[in-house]
């Protein structure tokens, strides 16, 4: 299964970015293999709308849960929506760390 | 001539000013209060209120029937005001700037327009002002579309003296763009002077002509003033600091009420103005 973590840099040991909206990287991660893919976040100097820009990212590459610090009432209505479950409060971590947390069920799902 | 009152820093006297300017004026006068988020001109002019308008905005509206999920409609936006989920498009009707764009793009013309209420207009008069005030509902997120509108029936009297908000953002952009002079109230405070320098540097780029009116001039420092004078601003108008006035506010009576030689400075720089933009 994909998910997608909310990064500052564009691997593994990058720290988990508490943002979701205008984070530096997402990094898709297929639980079941562990490839990893970054991609670069296109909407770090938009304007407005970016929540659900980058939850658009996301639900077009086919995340079906999204790993972050916090994500803005957009783009959870935007991944929600779209039956992508969200997990906060990851920040502090690594990308490592966080999908092994989210394998281990350890992170908090937001449900509203 | 339509004259709009900015200033930057909130605070600073705008509404105080815009009121007085237009009880100074001797003939018929429009004063439309644009500071629609928390419009309060009335409280210094006590305006008989006649009627009161609603002021809708139009939003998308989809049918699903005939929604081919193309996706046109998504990549339009320069709001990303629509997401794309399950093949269909999902507008976030307060990112929306109702432009347009989607309507005109969708091939299937499966967008059609929807109206919300976003707020209202009151209007009133007190002897020769004709008072229009644009009230926002709580909730909404956009304010220039009702300020437009206020300003739209505000261009229907020859002088009109614009209560714009503060700021220097899109609310206030939007005021003093309909303006062919603003005066910029400020104090001289850092505060006062920063705000200011913002608001020039909006009007600049507008290429909107303006002068300062500074209030409260005798406290503090005159670093305002070199401001003004190294950018080669013109100072309209100087209202040091009175406790007469100060207390009249506090009833809701306007500075001219308590102040009345200050209605011949008020007029005096409107006609300063209208002879220099003739």
């Amino acid at each position: 299964m994909k998910i997608c973590i909310s990064s500052e840099g564009n691997n593994l040991d990058s720290n988990v970015d508490a943002r979701f909206g205008r984070c530096k990287f997402f990094i898709f991660a297929d639980t079941d293999n562990m490839k990893i893919d970054a991609v670069e976040n296109p909407n770090t100097e938009a304007m407005g709308g970016v929540g659900i820009k980058s939850a658009q990212l996301a639900v077009d590459v086919g995340a079906k849960a999204i790993v972050t610090g916090n994500v803005g009432p957009n783009a959870f209505e935007v991944l929600s929506k779209a039956g992508v479950k969200v997990f906060t409060n990851a920040q502090g971590k690594t990308v490592k760390e966080a999908i092994g947390d989210y394998k281990n069920s350890k992170l908090t799902e937001k449900t509203q | 001539m339509i004259i709009s009152v900015a200033s930057g820093k909130g605070g600073t006297g705008k509404t105080t000013v815009a009121t007085a300017l237009a009880q100074s004026m001797s003939t018929d006068v429009c004063l439309a209060d644009c500071d629609v988020e928390e419009p309060n001109a009335r409280f210094l002019l006590h305006p008989e209120i006649s009627r009161e308008e609603n002021v809708f905005v139009k939003k998308p509206l989809l049918d699903e029937e005939k929604c081919t999920g193309c996706r046109q409609c998504v990549d339009v936006c320069q709001f990303n005001a629509i997401s794309f989920i399950d093949n269909k498009p999902v507008f976030f009707d307060y990112l929306c700037h109702s432009c347009g764009g989607c309507i005109l793009k969708c091939p299937e013309n499966a967008i059609s327009e929807k109206e919300v209420l976003i707020g209202k207009i009151t209007f009133g008069k007190k002897e020769n002002i004709n008072f229009i005030e644009g009230s926002l509902n709580v909730g909404q997120a956009m304010s220039p579309p009702l300020i437009k509108e206020v300003i739209k029936q505000a261009k229907k009297y020859k002088d009109v003296i614009i209560d714009a908000p503060p700021g220097s953002s899109c609310p206030m952009v939007e005021a003093v763009s309909a303006g062919e002079h603003c005066f910029l109230v400020t104090e001289p405070t850092p505060f006062g002077l920063h705000d200011l320098q913002v608001a020039v540097e909006v009007l600049r780029t507008l290429k909107k002509s303006f002068s300062v009116i500074i209030n409260r001039s005798d406290i503090c420092d005159g670093k305002l003033k070199d401001f003004c004078k190294s950018e080669n601003i013109p100072v309209a108008m100087e209202i040091p600091f009175s406790r007469k006035i100060a207390e009249g506010y506090s009833k809701g009576i306007s500075m001219v009420a308590v102040e009345p030689n200050y209605k011949i400075k008020f007029k005096e720089i409107i006609e300063r103005i209208k002879l220099c933009s003739k």
